[in-house]
């Protein structure tokens, strides 16, 4: 597709504590359905977005099972756009911030992510039809 | 593209990262060979006044020996290129006089930020 639009979005926050982090994945979900290669490039701690060690755990509140219950794990949502983006044509090309990675023992992400520095967050930029930076608070 | 970034949240962790991660980000954006300019606004100009000391964070036996110093990294930026704005009403409100600050920073009127914006291709706001 000669016109695939390229996007590059900056996250920042960890998982489990912004409504920004899942505002970003929606963002994502549009844009790999649309077909679009879309760079990502995590920021402190939302390198932990795809951190490979999340479990899901079962919620005695809600009385449910692990099953059940179903908790939300962020590496497997990314993981799921990562399977989309490909399915429609896209990519995601998702950049954890490697000094970020080093201070909080991120290092186990899942397939798909790679370590790099924000030289790659300009150069995506650069490369890219627009830019969004969510920038936490 | 030359992008122009907005600062606005300020001494978020600071004393843990020992910078300003955002500053930080664009001093490695910058030697990546990036076409940056900072506008500070809110909190963030006090980012500029020089005398401030970070220093003294200790726990146990244990020292911080490079405490925060984001003026002289923001110095260091310009230095490096990247034109450093604030606020000129953000200063003002907070008290803080202009010869307080780094060599360098130009003041910008809150009624020529959307000036300052059209000349950029791109801009982020962190």
């Amino acid at each position: 597709m000669a016109d695939r639009k390229t996007i590059t979005i900056a996250i920042m926050d960890a998982p489990y504590e912004s409504a920004r982090s899942t505002t970003a994945l929606r963002l994502v979900d549009l844009a790999a359905r649309r077909g679009y290669n879309i760079n990502v490039f995590a920021y402190e701690g939302a390198v932990l977005q795809p951190f490979g060690a999340q479990k899901p755990h079962p919620n005695a509140v809600h009385g449910r099972d692990v099953e059940e219950e179903h908790h939300f794990i962020p590496k497997d949502a990314i993981a799921a756009l990562m399977r989309a983006a490909e399915q429609n044509g896209g990519k995601i090309d998702w950049v954890n911030c490697g000094l970020c990675v080093d201070e909080r023992g991120a290092v186990d992400a899942i397939p798909g992510v790679r370590r790099g520095s924000p030289a790659d967050f300009w150069q995506m930029a650069e490369a890219s039809d627009n830019t969004l930076v969510i920038a936490t608070r | 593209m030359k992008t122009l970034s907005i600062i606005e949240s300020a001494y978020r962790a600071t004393l843990e990262e020992q910078d300003d991660t955002i500053v930080w980000l664009h001093g490695a954006m910058k030697g990546a060979g990036a076409d940056l300019a900072v506008l500070l606004r809110g909190n963030a100009v006090n980012y500029l006044v020089t005398r401030q000391d970070a220093g003294g964070l200790a726990f146990g036996d244990w020292r911080q020996t490079q405490p925060p110093s984001i003026a002289s990294d923001l110095a260091a930026l310009a230095a490096k290129g990247v034109d450093i704005c604030y606020v000129a009403e953000d200063l003002a409100e907070r008290g803080i006089e202009r010869n307080e600050l780094i060599n360098g920073a130009q003041p910008v009127a809150r009624s020529a930020i959307a000036g300052l914006i059209g000349g950029f291709g791109r801009v982020w706001y962190w």
